[in-house]
């Protein structure tokens, strides 16, 4: 059971696909102007991830070697497919803000990364918790990134209707909403975590 | 819905929808291979080729074959196989008849498959409902647009290699702190062309 957590748990940190594989940094960077979005993101993309990851592990004694990555593309664009019908029927003004970047989970490395590098190695169980992990690090990212640009472009953060913080300013900074702002924040943050990094590997640990 | 002017669709794809500082798409490539300014313009040379090819393939198959058949829910997957099947033909093209590109592109030929720009391009002109000529049009002016900010993109990040920097900040940081000045040049476009 322990090496079943160790799995999960290198999918938040040492794995982490943002800061640490540094895969799938176009909706990381697009789509997190809010928690919302970023959490509706994630959501879509774990969805992908796991069954993609699933489907690749069960299968992956009866794909010839030389056609994978076609094999694996189409897996993936079955599962967007049904997540870009899903939430254009459910959740319409998720779907508007989300806009390309839903069908576009099709290309984002991490899948396709995971796809060849784990599941096609590794049995169905472990496939799965692999997914989860990859998918509680890329949400954890994507609200970190979402969280602060709201915070200080807006002013408060409102995660489904509901006001979670709020901080009295003059006028908010409305440049964390726009592009530049993802990039400030997303440099800035990588910064800290290569700081903390290199001070971990300096203490010998 | 009324008709965009050709000119705007133009500066749409080329500066104020820029595709790599304004809307994310392709950041792989973006921060992959704009360490040097040569193998930056070979790998955008490539993409405005698959990008104009894409647009048209892609509307030919769109409009007359999947509408008619009311098969649009499969327009990703085809999508997917349509430019998998362009980069295929690139990649025979180029290796054949320029042996010398085809060695400096390297990796970056095969990986144009997966960059999320060439997909955005095509689907941005599905949900935009453009015309044949305004999807050929944006599909040049977003790759000439993605040429633009790699190759600037590229000779500052030679440039600054050099500089000092605290070594946390050293790599991909630096790189997006420049980006986020780069981008903020684009996000004025917004205000300064009235559309």
């Amino acid at each position: 059971m322990s090496k079943a957590f160790n799995e999960f748990i290198r999918g938040i940190t040492k794995d982490n696909p943002t800061f640490g594989l540094v895969l799938g940094l176009c909706p990381a960077l697009a789509v997190t102007t809010s928690v919302d979005n970023a959490i509706g993101m994630s959501a879509g993309t774990a969805f992908v991830l796991v069954g993609a990851n699933l489907m690749v592990s069960a299968l992956r004694n009866y794909i010839p070697s030389t056609v994978r990555l076609p094999i694996f593309i189409l897996i993936i664009a079955t599962f967007v497919s049904i997540v870009d019908m899903v939430m254009e029927a459910y959740t319409p003004p998720l779907y508007a803000a989300l806009g390309v970047f839903i069908p576009l989970i099709v290309v984002n490395c991490i899948i396709i990364g995971r796809a060849e590098a784990y599941a096609n190695k590794n049995n169905m169980f472990y496939s799965l918790i692999d997914a989860l992990g990859i998918s509680a690090g890329f949400l954890l990212a994507l609200v970190t990134i979402g969280g602060i640009r709201e915070l200080l472009g807006t002013g408060q953060i409102v995660v489904f209707g509901q006001m979670i913080v709020s901080i009295p300013m003059m006028s908010p900074a409305s440049y964390m909403i726009l592009p530049p702002g993802a990039f400030l924040t997303i440099g800035i943050l990588m910064a800290i975590i290569n700081h903390r990094r290199a001070k971990k590997l300096a203490r010998g640990e | 819905m009324v008709e965009k002017a050709l000119f705007a669709v133009f500066m749409d794809g080329l500066f104020i929808k820029n595709f790599l500082l304004i809307q994310f798409l392709g950041l792989c490539s973006f921060l992959g291979v704009t360490k040097d300014t040569k193998s930056a313009a070979g790998m955008s040379g490539a993409v405005i080729f698959v990008m104009t090819m894409a647009s048209i393939v892609s509307y030919v198959i769109y409009t007359f074959i999947l509408v008619p058949l009311d098969l649009q829910f499969l327009r990703l997957i085809s999508f997917i196989v349509v430019i998998a099947a362009l980069v295929q033909l690139v990649e025979f093209v180029v290796r054949k008849n320029i042996p010398s590109l085809y060695r400096s592109l390297g990796i970056y030929l095969p990986l144009i498959t997966t960059n999320c720009a060439v997909l955005g391009v095509v689907l941005l002109n599905v949900m935009n409902e453009y015309s044949f000529l305004q999807s050929l049009v944006f599909g040049i002016s977003a790759g000439l647009g993605y040429t633009i900010v790699m190759v600037m993109m590229s000779s500052i990040r030679e440039k600054t290699t050099i500089l000092p920097v605290p070594s946390a900040m050293r790599g991909l940081p630096q790189a997006f702190l420049i980006a986020a000045m780069l981008s903020m040049a684009f996000v004025n476009y917004f205000k300064v062309i009235p559309l």
